[in-house]
């Protein structure tokens, strides 16, 4: 494991620092998991001396549904509304992976413009997950005022959702066989309309927060993860772009359609919080992009769903299977064992929070100032129910 | 620091300008939008209570519950969803799966309520400002979360079929039945409407499971006859069979065939392990078709001895000797019929209750006595020359072709009606080679027979001419041929609501010769085995007897079913008696009743 420096922090005993609190030179806080810096429900206990962090824990626990087992007592077609509470801001990924990881494991091979529509919903998705970020990378060092216009345009994108699904948070659209319905009439341009907003959105924020002083006088070499620690630690998404490694699991290992689109994996030079704000930032703006291409050429009209068997018996016959694709913070994978029965016999979610939240958190807190706590926990971006699945 | 940084954040100001983002509610409201997952609503008509959407909700959501003023019905358990708000998570899986497509969401999502009780509501019942709501969440028609196409079952091409009496339907393979099993969604409608309750979700899970042992356990529960029903059942199970709203029925009858196909008739007994204590009492049963083997089974089991009496020289009634053998092989009655009498029933063949014995000795020397004796006697065609030779009786022609005996029906064969007998006659008379005019009375949507069979007759090139009613028969040109005189019909539409009736138009009528005509209209049943004394307990309405609910007549140790004493008049619904009748008689000799 990697070992950080500790000559100036209190001695490792059994592995554990041996802080003595009766010293009067510590003191121990939990933050969160009320506190609105915490990317939801999860707290940090952290060993403080003076404002310096020493030491931090993380700690789950609050949010524990069990889906992993709830899952192995639901039939197949049961688990379909589940998985979109695995990952509350961007549901969207998990119901592509849960119906792809069946799709492989029935054989059924979702129609083509079913494959369309669902590239589409993901990056509207990763649109609006990424917006949802940005109000709280901005907010986490006291600038709420660009939460408030994020968050608005995070709702213009969630009312398409809803025209688009049905559901503004829990779209539960992408049904095992394809998707449950085409696109509205006239959906293309009201997404033309809502993709305009948020571009001159962006190019406002980045006059109001990337060029902004105090921003990057907080941002700039806050929690910086070297090259190193990349596969170490096993740490993907922008966190990892950011400190220069074209890995993307869109582009690596195409699913999808991303085989037919046109982008490159946006990198940056050295990991800290500003360079991945920037990171997301431009990632963004790829996200438009990358919705104005899939508009473009998708079919307009034919097949959106393969169909299954009667639902309520349906059997996936034995055999396992891992799936991933690239989430809004990095690589996230679904592994489903089916026993041929009606149940899936195990499913395990391996998303990227995990390690961000864990080891990275733990490394990273060390050092740092505890105003900048909250900023480097959001510029992780990690989702607790992911953790706790 | 560059200047551009300090400067660049006070573009914030700039927003204090612009309109704000909020809307103003509840000055303004904010619909939600046509596909919005909201509240639920149901068309209460169109809901058949099948509790798809309760089975699918994985949040346990939505009860069936009793709702005032909506009654259970043949294919409408009379039972409708009641969703819990607390519970319901609004995906919408109860839509996608509602088979009659009544159940949907509208796109209402503000409810507000001081009530707790409030949220637990059933759609469609309330006055909800959102019931009517035309907006809202739909099932797609591009997608489907049911299988609503049945297996293509194989069949003997007809222009093979007419060659010869060889089974037409040739049955499901493994992988066929499995699709079809998997179509079922468990609702239990055919159950209520199947006259014997069978346990039909049940059996066709063990065909999904492919245990088809405990699928035969299953059948034999409520039905002994199972090959036989699953050949030739006029299958109402499949009428309101709740898949078949928006595609086909499930294939309930060639499934229950399935299971017995896969089971060797030597391996029944081990499977079945039938267990009788013998209780010391004797029961007569007066005919061994389908009602009196049923009755003898489930009487066997009781602990009962058995004593069948049967008229012709073997048991089967109106199944051998009524049905066709390419619709129902010999083998596969035999089958069902060895095993009744395997379990140690007496059976006496060629023994006609009323020629051979009296009712009144079998009174004397059983503790009770059921009847179930079909009915024999066809009805005459009711015109001037129905008595000519060659009008032939279509039960007589098909009891001559089980015998193998020649029915002598030419080359040129008019057949009169448009029942099932009507149309085995028919097809009966196409495999001995001739060519077959059917004549009825009414519409072919009018005809009592099985569209099944409707349908297989006219792919046998069986020429039906419809609103023709028989006005004369006279002799032929020759004594080997025979002339029909009938006319056209008008239907003219009932004052009283029934169903249109055919009025023949005088002035069309129209003089044909053929070889024959088959006389197929209708038979009655033959009560001159009672003597009067019997008879004058016995009360028989339009030519039905009447008995309670246990098939008990006005006589208390003679109890009745079949054909004689049930509406149906279809081998099911015999069967049915026959259990009724068995716990009635068991019921009523331990003093129960």
């Amino acid at each position: 494991m990697f070992a950080p420096d500790r000559s100036k922090y209190p001695k490792m005993v059994d592995g554990k620092p041996a802080v003595d609190l009766d010293s009067e030179k510590y003191v121990k806080i939990w933050h969160g998991p009320q506190h609105p810096g915490i990317t939801g429900n999860m707290s940090l206990e952290l060993t403080l001396c003076g404002d310096e962090v020493v030491e931090c824990k993380t700690h789950v626990g609050y949010l524990h549904r069990g889906f992993e087992k709830l899952m192995e007592r639901r039939t197949w077609i049961q688990n379909f509304p589940v998985v979109c509470r695995i990952a509350v801001p961007e549901p969207a990924f998990n119901e592509y992976l849960y119906a792809a990881a069946l799709e492989d494991l029935a054989g059924i091979e979702p129609p083509e413009r079913a494959q369309w529509i669902r590239n589409l919903n993901l990056e509207m998705m990763r649109l609006a997950s990424f917006m949802a970020w940005l109000g709280g990378q901005a907010g986490a060092f006291g600038q709420g005022t660009i939460g408030q216009w994020t968050i608005t345009h995070r709702d213009y994108l969630l009312d398409l959702f809803e025209e688009m699904t049905g559901g503004r948070i829990y779209h539960m659209y992408m049904i095992p066989g394809g998707v449950r319905a085409g696109l509205p009439d006239g959906f293309e341009e009201r997404l033309e309309a809502v993709l305009k907003r948020c571009e001159k959105l962006l190019y406002e924020i980045e006059l109001v927060l990337l060029n902004n002083a105090v921003f990057k006088a907080r941002a700039v070499g806050l929690g910086v993860i070297d090259k190193e620690m990349i596969d170490r630690y096993g740490i993907t998404g922008p966190n990892q772009r950011a400190c220069g490694i074209a890995r993307d699991v869109r582009k690596d290992v195409p699913y999808l359609v991303y085989d037919q689109l046109d982008f490159e994996p946006i990198t940056g030079t050295a990991s800290d919080c500003y360079e991945r704000t920037v990171v997301r930032y431009h990632e963004m703006h790829q996200c438009i992009d990358l919705c104005r291409q899939i508009v473009a050429r998708m079919p307009k009209d034919g097949p959106f769903h393969q169909p299954l068997p009667n639902v309520l018996h349906w059997r996936i016959p034995p055999g396992e299977t891992y799936v991933k694709a690239e989430c809004t913070r990095g690589e996230k994978g679904y592994y489903v064992v089916s026993d041929g029965s009606q149940h899936p016999r195990r499913i395990c979610i391996r998303g990227p929070s995990y390690t961000h939240a864990f080891p990275v958190m733990e490394k990273l807190a060390i050092g740092t100032d505890i105003a900048d706590i909250a900023g480097l926990m959001v510029s992780l971006h990690t989702y607790p129910p992911e953790i706790e699945r | 620091m560059p200047l551009k940084d300090v400067i660049a954040p006070f573009y914030v100001w700039k927003r204090a300008f612009e309109k704000p983002y909020t809307t103003a509610k509840p000055i303004e409201e904010r619909p939600g939008a046509a596909r919005y997952r909201g509240f639920h609503t149901n068309d209460l008509d169109l809901c058949i209570g099948c509790g798809t959407c309760e089975t699918i909700c994985q949040n346990e959501a939505i009860d069936m519950v009793r709702v005032p003023g909506i009654e259970a019905k043949a294919g409408d358990s009379g039972l409708r969803p009641m969703v819990d708000n607390g519970r319901c998570c609004w995906c919408a899986l109860c839509v996608d799966i509602c088979t009659t497509g009544s159940l949907r969401l509208t796109n209402e999502y503000i409810w507000v309520s001081t009530d707790p009780d409030a949220y637990r509501f059933i759609p469609g019942t309330n006055d909800n400002t959102w019931a009517d709501k035309e907006l809202g969440y739909r099932r797609d028609p591009g997608y489907r979360l049911l299988d609503y196409e049945r297996q293509d079952m194989e069949m003997l091409a007809p222009e093979q079929g007419v060659q010869s009496f060889l089974e037409v339907v040739k049955g499901y393979s493994a992988e066929q039945a499995r699709i079809e099993a998997e179509r079922c969604v468990d609702c239990g409608l055919c159950v209520a409407t199947c006259p014997a309750h069978m346990d039909i979700p049940d059996y066709i899970k063990a065909v999904r499971d492919g245990d088809f042992e405990a699928g035969l356990r299953l059948l034999y529960r409520t039905n002994p006859m199972p090959a036989t029903c699953g050949r030739i059942c006029t299958h109402r199970c499949e009428d309101v069979c709740s898949v078949g709203h928006m595609g086909d029925p499930v294939a309930i009858r060639w499934l229950k065939r399935y299971i017995c196909d896969q089971v060797p008739e030597s391996e029944y007994a081990g499977i079945l392990q039938d267990q009788f204590p013998d209780n010391g009492r004797k029961v007569a049963i007066i005919g061994a078709g389908p009602g009196g083997l049923s009755a003898a089974y489930y009487l066997i089991k009781l602990g009962y001895a058995v004593t069948l009496y049967e008229s012709h020289d073997k048991a089967g009634g109106m199944l051998r000797y009524g049905v066709p053998s390419y619709r129902l092989p010999y083998e596969q009655l035999d089958r069902d019929i060895d095993y009744i009498l395997s379990l140690g029933a007496t059976i006496h063949y060629n023994t006609r209750v009323g020629r051979d014995i009296e009712l009144s000795e079998l009174m004397e020397g059983f503790d009770a006595v059921f009847f179930s004796i079909g009915l024999t006697e066809p009805y005459g065609l009711g015109v001037e020359g129905e008595k000519h030779p060659r009008v032939l009786s279509g039960l007589q022609v098909l009891e001559d072709v089980t015998h193998d005996r020649d029915p002598g029906v030419g080359k040129r064969v008019a057949v009169i009606g448009g029942g099932n007998v009507a149309m085995d006659a028919a097809r009966v008379s196409r495999r001995l080679g001739a060519e077959v005019t059917l004549l009825y009375r009414r519409r072919i949507e009018d005809m009592p027979a099985d569209p099944e069979e409707i349908h297989e007759a006219q792919d046998e090139q069986i020429h039906f001419v419809t609103q023709a009613i028989p006005v004369r028969v006279e002799d032929g040109p020759s004594p080997q041929q025979v002339n029909i005189l009938w006319g056209e019909a008008e239907m003219v539409a009932d004052k009283a609501g029934g169903r249109p009736r055919p009025v023949l138009m005088e002035d069309k009528i129209h003089t044909e010769t053929y070889d024959s005509i088959i006389s197929a209209i209708g038979q009655g049943g033959d009560f001159g085995f009672l003597s009067d004394e019997h008879a004058s307990q016995v009360e028989v309405k339009r030519g039905k007897v009447i008995a309670n609910e246990y098939r008990q007549t006005g006589i208390p140790r003679l109890f009745v079913g079949g054909d004689v004493a049930n509406s149906t008049a279809d081998a099911i619904s015999a069967i049915a008696d026959g259990h009724q009748a068995a716990v009635g008689i068991d019921r009523f000799l331990s003093g129960q009743v």
